[in-house]
């Protein structure tokens, strides 16, 4: 089965990149944009979901900065 | 002994080698499957590089290595333990060190002499240097924005915990990566473990910009 990870940094946590897509943006011209965050994804195939979330905690997130959601 | 740990992409170790080769000291490099340090280790160095190509976090991965329960099982006995550039991430990683780093501000990575000052010298490594010294050292990283919540920042300046912040060379403040409160280098509470982000290794003689790093490097052994 495919097991999908959202990492993304905590609120409160300054995403580095986030701004600077978002100058980007605002530079070329895009309006109206309030903020940008940047997140990843990882997708784990695996027999079954049991252990993913020790694999977050143990490896895929770092839990000082960011928080994981995992979607079956 | 000084045992200068090796990882897959590790980069620092040689001219960390070179360093303490140049200062009178024994040295190995100890490579990551190995299963113990040597029993007569004194500092353990993790050098900078790019351990595993910095995937998924710069150090995320280098924790897990043979060597580093051994690694632990060293600083839990009150061993002294340096971390450089890449070996502050891993430290991080470890969670032998409180705080985690993020990508530059600009996103850039930052290779140059920058100025940092002394923050706490009541520690063995910085003991003889004063509150306020400035050192003239280069960094090299692109993930240097050391982060750590509010809680956790009090307790590293309540503890003497915050070794360096970056300057300039009047010791204003002068960031160049975003970290917070301009650290650049931390310790544990307990004062063995010990970790910065510029690489006193390159720092060795006047010829090739600065020789602010040899005091550092010999920090422990004064």
């Amino acid at each position: 089965m495919k097991v999908k990870v959202n990492i993304k940094l905590k609120d409160g946590v300054l995403d580095p990149q986030g701004k600077t897509i978002m100058h980007a943006l605002k530079s070329l011209g895009f309006k109206g944009i309030h903020d940008v965050k940047v997140a990843k994804q990882i997708i784990l195939d695996v027999d079954d979901d049991k252990e993913v979330k020790q694999m977050c905690e143990d490896l895929l997130a770092n839990t000082v900065i960011e928080n994981y959601e995992i979607l079956s | 002994m000084i045992a200068i740990l090796d990882f897959l992409g590790t980069n620092c170790q040689y001219d960390t080698e070179f360093a303490y080769k140049k200062l009178g000291f024994k040295t190995k490099i100890i490579w990551h499957e190995e299963k113990k340090l040597p029993s007569q280790t004194k500092l353990v160095v993790i050098p900078g590089g790019f351990s595993y190509g910095d995937y998924l976090r710069s150090g995320a991965i280098a924790k897990f290595a043979n060597i580093m329960s051994d690694v632990k099982r060293y600083a839990q006995n009150k061993g002294l333990i340096l971390g450089i550039c890449n070996g502050f991430q891993i430290l991080l990683e470890l969670k032998l060190l409180p705080g985690a780093m993020k990508h530059n501000e600009n996103l850039n990575f930052i290779s140059k002499y920058h100025h940092i000052k002394v923050v706490s010298n009541d520690n063995t490594f910085l003991k003889a240097y004063k509150k306020d010294d400035i050192l003239d050292i280069p960094i090299a990283h692109g993930e240097g924005n050391y982060f750590i919540d509010d809680m956790g920042l009090k307790s590293l300046e309540e503890n003497n915990q915050i070794l360096f912040r970056y300057c300039d060379e009047k010791a204003n403040s002068l960031n160049p990566n975003g970290s917070i409160s301009d650290i650049a280098g931390i310790c544990n509470k307990e004062k063995n473990i010990f970790a910065l982000m510029p690489h006193p290794e390159r720092a060795i003689d006047k010829l090739i910009g600065s020789d602010d790093g040899v005091g550092l490097l010999k920090g422990f052994f004064d």
